[in-house]
């Protein structure tokens, strides 16, 4: 299915969140993600579904001011 | 020094420390124990998907001791401002957020109204809310009155080490606040923190000026030892300007007019 993550659309075969997490190797990062504009808390991502269509945004802390 | 408070929260360190720019984490890991800061700054974005490898900055920083103050930087207005806080929120380090609204262009100055908006929405939710305004004593009150714990006016715009360009928007800003200011953005060396903290800043918010240093390490030393020492002006009264010289020993017993009452009396 496609899936956008990060502004990027993607051709992946996931049904989670989880997934999604595992297939670009973030699934031990401290990140959070939001599905179509809402936040799903951490422990919910094994059983948040993810759609053709979903738009995900996963986003963590940098250096900043 | 006296403690004071944020959110609840008692603070001992009046140095802010924000954590961008830092040559690697490991200086920024020692800036952080050289600055003996208690709050840290961060900002929130995407993850890299093709470097989803490399450290985020949580992993340099006692997640345990810090007082994490995330900031919406890169929001143009307060629906932005709000969705990055709660982004934020959700990584799990706290409810203290900065909010920094600002148009992109050279200044970064901070957009008012937007600001004020975010502010109120964020409090009404629960935030520790921590403006980065513009340095206008109105402004800074209606910010207060929307909630806001703490105001954090800039002493010039982010990253130009101008140091206070409005010292007496400050000191009026610091005169009407019954919350905290915190001057943020700006500073350029350590005699700027110092004259903010004279001014009454409750603390102010370093970063680049520690980060592009030389030795950064050294310079966050600098910097704690600077804020301390304008904070306990602050605390001791300066003396007020005078126009004129005044002697600081005083006229009344001069040693030559002492010799001359004695000879007058010998003869």
């Amino acid at each position: 299915m496609r899936i956008k993550v990060n502004g990027v659309w993607a051709q992946l075969e996931v049904r989670t969140v989880a997934d999604v997490l595992m297939h670009y190797g973030m699934e031990r990062k401290r990140v959070v993600v939001e599905a179509n504009g809402i936040i799903v808390d951490s422990e919910l991502w094994e059983t948040t579904p993810v759609a053709d269509g979903t738009v995900l945004e996963i986003v963590h802390f940098v250096g900043g001011g | 020094m006296k403690p004071y408070t944020i959110g609840g929260h008692t603070l001992n360190s009046r140095l802010f420390l924000g954590t961008g720019r830092f040559p690697n984490p490991q200086v920024l890991k020692q800036a952080i124990a050289a600055a003996e800061a208690e709050v840290l700054t961060f900002a929130v974005r995407r993850v890299q998907l093709d470097a989803v490898g490399e450290d985020t900055v949580l992993q340099h920083v006692d997640t345990g001791r810090a007082i994490f103050l995330p900031n919406t930087s890169g929001a143009r207005t307060a629906d932005e401002a709000v969705r990055i806080a709660k982004l934020a929120k959700a990584a799990g380090v706290g409810n203290w957020i900065k909010v920094e609204i600002s148009v992109a262009d050279e200044t970064l100055l901070p957009d008012p109204l937007e600001t004020l908006r975010a502010t109120e929405r964020l409090a009404k939710e629960g935030f520790v809310v921590l403006p980065y305004t513009s340095d206008d004593p109105v402004l800074c009150k209606h910010l207060e009155e929307a909630g806001a714990a703490a105001v954090m006016p800039g002493g010039s715009p982010i990253g130009t080490g101008l140091g206070i360009l409005n010292p007496y928007n400050l000191e009026r800003i610091v005169e009407r606040a019954n919350v905290p200011v915190i001057v943020d953005a700006g500073i350029g060396t350590p005699s700027d923190a110092v004259q903010a903290m004279e001014l009454g800043a409750a603390a102010v918010l370093v970063n680049t000026a520690i980060a592009k240093a030389r030795d950064p390490v050294a310079m966050a030393r600098a910097f704690k030892l600077a804020v301390e020492a304008g904070r306990e002006a602050y605390e001791s009264g300066r003396i007020p300007k005078k126009k004129y010289a005044s002697a600081s020993s005083g006229y009344e017993s001069l040693i030559s007019r002492v010799t001359r009452q004695v000879s007058d009396e010998t003869i």
